[in-house]
């Protein structure tokens, strides 16, 4: 501590003093030996170096205003927030520049309630920083570990209880008590898993498509006739049946449906083309990946592209996977026109639609 | 006993009584102040011992820990903001028409989750502003968290006796994910109703349970009813009781540790050197609350977070372009994009979909495992069985503060893959190709980082070895009598060479005899020699701090140059740039 105000001192020192006997090359050691230490030693905590607002009372005054200052805007922000709460329209909102347009009233509550809580902490901080005391204090650590006679009687009480309590003379209490512990969560979970849901059973692969559903649009629910699907355009489509369904959502997230209509020359596999009617072709709108509706149809490629994950189908090559992380194809469904020349579904889905699952394909 | 045993002081027990008597009232004015409800508190439960002792309990500064702090806070906000929007919120997916103050949404069929959430955006005077609150807070909680796990790795503070405290931080962070995961889903809005249909699809990829897991979670097939009221019991109950349980445990072992500091004079590994509770961190930990909270709520104001009623209702049909979750999920979006779709295939008639299963399913428990377990390791490769209470500089553990960087680049790279569609478009990229390339650099940047991070920590730590032993440069140009000219160096004063020298040097474990003396293999032997192979490659190219007999040699004339080189052998450089410095520094006249 003495000499940080000459810390040229020791530097210069040593220097003169150990210089020529404390390291070279043919002595080859790098710790000290010639009355050098081994490590540099701790010159202890630096000298205080006092704050204006210690030396001077003019300083600590200012900033005693100050602290009061921020303080009283505080208090002043949560009476603007009062007011405001009760004064503005929460309807309107307006232009901020910076921020575009906003609800005013959203706007104002949030800056007056930082403003009174800003004022606040930063009142404190502050305070903190110029008025209270700011030498520091030093406190001393132990080591974390408990002494050996603790630790001793740690284990002696453990195994006195054990033997008061005969643990180890009466096995048969040993053991059952180890059942009767460990047994009861059974009687807490297995309510709680057994009620969680039903077993899927079929319900994972097959959907409400079956022969001679129309197909709608989604969502206004009108049936489509082929005449009105031009080349190039698509369709979001749902089964007609979902009118009757009780389960809305839970049949449309299986049973969604693309529709769109290529130049059949275009087409490449002969199945696509049976399968659809006049280069219209119907595929399953839900992405064999993780589930995310393909929303995306590139007319100019005829790629779908699934939002989520950025799996991309060709539509031309039944929608197989020519990028991302999906695996298996889109599943087409087969379709046909009926005698009103209204699109129809000429089978169910031959495949479990959607994510992938361990009994997939057994199904 | 009768009640003439009062006067008599034959009775033992009524002597007692006697003794016992009035308590005497406080003299000094300080004992008076502690009288009223203190005074009656403590005569209850003897609290004035402990919390005496916490009031002066010393805290050391540093920007840095202030982080956890941020992360403490912004928990409590969401605990607040949180508690305000239950009693609004209503936790159902039953299906109702909206007919609300919001027009664009008229009539539209969505669920009461949905409704309420958009009720509370702009019926509830204030519910938006509490809204965006919780949801800023939350990301916050997880940034400041993330940042403080990155504080704690990189200085070393994991180390004994703080494992347990590691580990305890490790299982905060997963859950705060989950957390965040549950709490954004709950308005069943499209963005999050899109996210959870993925995460059915996630929970199918499970080998052999997949379909069980997630028509138990869904009660039946997605969407179904029952994952919105299971989700908030998940959000309000359960994971916020484990985090608060954890979050208490957590601090509580950083009062039993005290907190660790950074080195420094005076700052030893026995000692703490800081500011007391009483006043100054009451002020300024309880006034840094209010300064988080004023931050929060000034961004919740200004800038909109989560605009559901822009999204609408859940429908399974729509989706919109750019859909990505939450920031902290991202890594896990981006993994799910970079996987190839050639991990999924068909076996003895099941499906194994890894391309799924690995990024969904695997990769958070895998990640926050490695991190949980790397204390354990560090300390089997160096053997240190210390307490560590001061602080290492990352430059001061080249290997290890690479490893937390190459980890780190690799979370980079899948948090960028979850933007690889948005990159596509803003940068006008193929996204085919970001795809590529980020794939291939999951692979190749991580030990790319690793080298250059611990390449600049070498050099820092050399740096720091030049600058105790040749002093600062003064930029005084010094013209000697003979004509030569030559800068000035400044030896550096003791307290800021003790924060360059302070550090213990490392040393590499060296393997013993395999075999002992009749040549038998020691059992330890295949463990020993993994144990010397990571002790080198941690240790071996490490740099050491100057020690006074180098300093000494350093200001000696003459054969200077010659005993430098012998103690930078280790370095394995010459460096011929230092000539000038190795001289006395010259009397100023």
């Amino acid at each position: 501590m003495s000499e940080h105000d000459t810390p040229h001192g020791e530097v210069v020192g040593t220097g003169d003093g150990y210089g020529s006997t404390a390291v070279r090359l043919d002595q080859g050691h790098v710790e000290g030996t010639g009355g050098l230490p081994a490590r540099f030693e701790d010159p202890g905590l630096p000298p205080h170096v006092a704050r204006m607002a210690d030396l001077d009372e003019k300083g600590a005054k200012r900033a005693e205003k100050q602290v009061a200052a921020l303080f009283g805007l505080s208090s002043l922000g949560t009476i603007l927030f009062i007011v405001a709460y009760f004064a503005i329209d929460p309807e309107k909102s307006g232009f901020i520049p910076g921020i575009g347009n906003a609800s005013i009233y959203n706007v104002v509550l949030g800056i007056t309630m930082a403003l009174a809580l800003l004022g606040c902490g930063v009142g404190a901080v502050h305070w903190a920083k110029t008025l209270m005391p700011d030498s520091e204090s030093v406190e001393y650590r132990h080591t974390q570990r408990a002494s050996d006679e603790d630790r001793q009687r740690v284990v002696t009480n453990l195994m006195d209880g054990g033997e008061k309590a005969q643990l180890g003379r009466r096995p048969l209490i040993k053991f059952s008590l180890a059942g009767a512990l460990a047994l009861p969560p059974l009687a807490i979970l297995l309510p709680l898993v057994g009620g969680l849901g039903p077993l899927p059973k079929d319900q994972l692969s097959t959907t409400m498509w079956k022969k001679g559903d129309r197909l709608v649009r989604d969502p206004e629910r009108t049936p489509i006739r082929a005449d009105q699907v031009t080349i190039g355009s698509v369709f979001h489509v749902l089964p007609e049946s979902i009118k009757d369904s009780e389960h809305v959502l839970e049949d449309k997230a299986k049973a969604a449906v693309l529709l769109m209509r290529l130049n059949p020359e275009d087409i490449k596999p002969q199945k696509e083309r049976d399968w659809g009617h006049e280069g219209i072709v119907a595929y399953s709108k839900i992405c064999t990946h993780v589930g995310c509706p393909v929303g995306l149809y590139e007319q100019q490629t005829h790629h779908l592209l699934c939002p989520c994950h950025q799996s991309t189908f060709d539509v031309t090559q039944d929608c197989k996977v020519i990028f991302g992380p999906a695996k298996r194809p889109l599943p087409q469904l087969k379709i046909t026109v009926d005698s009103e020349g209204y699109l129809v579904a000429d089978a169910p889905f031959r495949e479990a639609v959607g994510p992938s699952f361990w009994e997939r394909g057994s199904a | 006993m009768s009640s003439n045993g009062r006067s008599g002081s034959a009775d033992p027990i009524d002597r007692l009584r006697k003794d016992d008597a009035t308590p005497e009232a406080p003299t000094a004015p300080a004992l008076k102040a502690v009288g009223g409800v203190a005074g009656w508190l403590d005569d209850r439960t003897g609290a004035a011992k402990p919390v005496g002792y916490l009031m002066k309990k010393v805290f050391p500064e540093h920007w840095s820990f202030m982080l956890g702090e941020v992360a403490m806070y912004s928990m409590i906000i969401c605990l607040l903001s949180g508690t305000f929007l239950t009693f609004w919120f209503v936790p159902s997916a039953g299906q109702v028409v909206y007919d609300g103050s919001y027009l664009p949404l008229r009539g539209i069929t969505m669920s009461e989750a949905f409704r309420s959430t958009v009720d509370i955006s702009f019926d509830i005077r204030g519910g938006l502003l509490i809204r965006q609150i919780h949801h800023w807070a939350a990301l916050m909680f997880i940034v400041a968290l993330s940042v403080h796990m990155l504080r704690v790795f990189f200085t070393g503070a994991f180390r004994k006796p703080r494992e347990i405290n590691w580990v305890i931080g490790c299982i905060l962070s997963m859950l705060a994910l989950v957390e965040g995961f549950a709490g954004y889903s709950l308005p069943d809005d499209l963005l999050s109703g899109t996210g959870l249909r993925a995460a059915e699809g996630f929970m199918r990829s499970v080998p052999v349970l997949g379909s069980y897991l997630s028509f138990a979670l869904f009660d039946g097939p997605f969407p179904g009813e029952a994952i919105i009221p299971r989700l908030f019991s998940i959000h309000v109950l359960l994971l916020p009781a484990i985090l608060v349980g954890l979050f208490t445990a957590h601090i509580g072992l950083v009062f039993v540790h005290k907190h660790t500091q950074f080195p420094g004079p005076g700052r030893t590994n026995d000692n703490v050197v800081g500011f007391p509770v009483m006043p100054v961190y009451a002020a300024k930990a309880g006034g840094f609350f209010f300064i988080v909270f004023g931050v929060i709520s000034l961004i919740s104001g200004l800038v909109t977070i989560n605009p559901i009623w822009a999204y609408g209702p859940y429908d399974p049909s729509p989706v919109t372009a750019g859909s990505q979750p939450d920031w902290y999920m991202g890594f896990a979006d981006g993994a799910l994009r970079l996987l190839p779709g050639w991990l999924e295939f068909t076996a003895f008639g099941f499906t194994f979909s890894f391309n799924v299963m690995i990024g969904a399913i695997l990769l958070i428990p895998v990640m926050y495992g490695l991190m949980a377990v790397y204390p354990f390791l560090e300390r089997w490769v160096t053997g240190d069985t210390r307490e560590h209470h001061l602080l290492d500089r990352p430059r001061n553990n080249p290997t290890r503060t690479g490893l937390g960087m190459a980890a780190l680049t690799a979370y980079g790279v899948l948090m960028f893959a979850a933007g690889n569609d948005l990159m596509a478009i803003k940068l006008h990229l193929s996204i085919n190709d970001i795809t590529h390339i980020l794939r291939a650099a999951f692979f190749i940047a991580p030990p790319l980082v690793f080298w250059v991070t611990k390449r600049i920590c070498l050099s820092l730590q050399r740096k720091d070895r030049d600058l105790v032993l040749h002093g600062r440069e003064t930029g005084r140009i010094i013209r000697t009598a003979d004509g030569k000219f030559f800068e000035q160096h400044e030896p550096l004063d003791e307290f800021t060479r003790w924060n360059l020298v302070q550090h213990d040097p490392h040393e590499v474990l060296t393997l013993e005899r395999a075999t002992d003396e009749h040549g038998v293999v020691s059992p330890t032997a295949r463990k020993d020699k993994a144990r010397s192979a990571l002790s080198r490659f941690y240790f071996s190219d490490s740099i050491n701090p100057v020690t006074p007999a180098e300093l000494a040699a350093a200001h000696h004339d003459g054969h200077g140059h010659e005993s430098i080189g012998a103690i930078e052998a280790s370095d394995d450089e010459t460096r011929p740039a230092l000539e000038s410095a190795r001289r006395e520094p010259p009397k100023r006249p």
